[in-house]
């Protein structure tokens, strides 16, 4: 199936869903509305025929300081990687300015949960549904997200005592099987 | 131990009369600035190169400091190896305290010194807001003879714990931000 069958198929199963279709550098880019990407990313990785099993990366923007933006201020950008067939997809969705939000992709690919817990650490977007929405680089009395623009880079925050991670500990000897 | 023992005086020598008279702390002194037992508090690419100085062609051992402790409780050289995070900070400062006294702190390389080329929001800016530093160690990372140099050092104030100069050893009071 090639990129713009997908683009077709997609328009049928789910229309209005993919706003636009752009070339980078080879490799297809959807632009889709952020409020149906999990559904969407869902399509992708379950039908026969598209089959992307492989979250590769998931990227945070901030374009508040991008020149001649005026577009929304954050972006979400999917790398897709089809493992059976040997293809590529990036799906991206804007988000607005205030309270950014967007659904949680964890039930599809597991490596998900880092990933959006790093987006969430360093850009402050939340994902619902996510099982353990916490900061995953900065440490847990950070205050703010210092991958935002507005975040001044040399802000320094001093971390006053160190933090357990028994808990997340826990979670992995339940899934283990060895508690 | 070669001693004369035609050194005047009442006329024994130390043969005739096998005793030395010195003072406890320098005897003190002596037995540790030749026993360190250092401990790596390594986190970046400064530990490798801790690593050669402590192995066979640098070899730390000529100094005495061969017996690297990887628990605190054990040793009482700090050498903090690499860059620290405020993530960090806590732990350096938790193991620092759990070292017995007397203990002494080598902040090795730019990074743990001054906290290097990361002037961002995550790096501690030198580890002396957190542990008080005897000798800083230039460099990224530093070559094996200045870490044999910052030895010496601290080899050199353990005996000398009076006449050193301030200006040579930055010992600083830390700011105890933790």
């Amino acid at each position: 199936m090639e990129a713009s069958e997908i683009v077709e198929k997609l328009n049928l199963s789910h229309p209005g869903a993919v706003q636009t279709v752009l070339d980078r550098f080879g490799q297809t880019e959807l632009e889709v509305e952020v409020a149906r990407t999990a559904e969407v990313l869902r399509h992708l990785k379950e039908t026969p025929g598209m089959e992307f099993d492989m979250l590769v990366d998931l990227v945070s923007i901030d374009y508040s300081a991008f020149p001649g933006w005026n577009g929304r201020r954050f972006a979400l950008l999917y790398l897709l990687k089809s493992l059976s067939l040997g293809r590529r997809l990036q799906v991206k969705s804007f988000i607005s300015a205030d309270d950014p939000q967007a659904s949680s992709v964890t039930d599809l690919w597991a490596n998900a949960n880092h990933l959006e817990r790093e987006a969430f650490d360093q850009m402050g977007i939340r994902f619902t549904g996510h099982p353990n929405l916490k900061r995953l680089l900065n440490h847990h009395e950070f205050v703010g997200h210092p991958l935002r623009k507005d975040y001044p880079i040399t802000r320094r925050q001093a971390l006053s005592a160190n933090q357990s991670l028994m808990d997340e500990m826990e979670v992995r000897l339940k899934e283990k099987g060895l508690k | 131990m070669v001693l004369s023992s035609q050194t005047g005086g009442p006329g024994l020598g130390i043969e005739e009369f096998p005793v030395i008279t010195t003072r406890i702390d320098a005897v003190q002194a002596w037995g540790q600035k030749n026993s360190l037992w250092p401990l790596a508090f390594g986190t970046a690419c400064c530990a490798i190169e801790f690593m050669s100085v402590a192995a066979s062609v640098f070899d730390l051992s000529r100094f005495g400091a061969e017996l690297i402790r990887f628990s605190p409780r054990q040793s009482d050289l700090l050498l903090v190896a690499g860059t620290v995070t405020f993530k960090q900070g806590p732990i350096l400062r938790q193991i620092w305290e759990q070292m017995p006294d007397p203990k002494w702190v080598i902040s090795m390389g730019v990074c743990a010194s001054s906290g290097g080329f990361y002037n961002n929001y995550c790096t501690v800016q030198g580890i002396d807001q957190i542990v008080p530093v005897d000798v800083y160690i230039s460099g990224c990372p530093p070559r094996p003879e200045a870490i044999l140099e910052a030895v010496m050092k601290i080899q050199n104030k353990i005996a000398n714990p009076k006449t050193t100069p301030a200006s040579q050893f930055q010992v600083k009071e830390p700011h105890f931000d933790y």
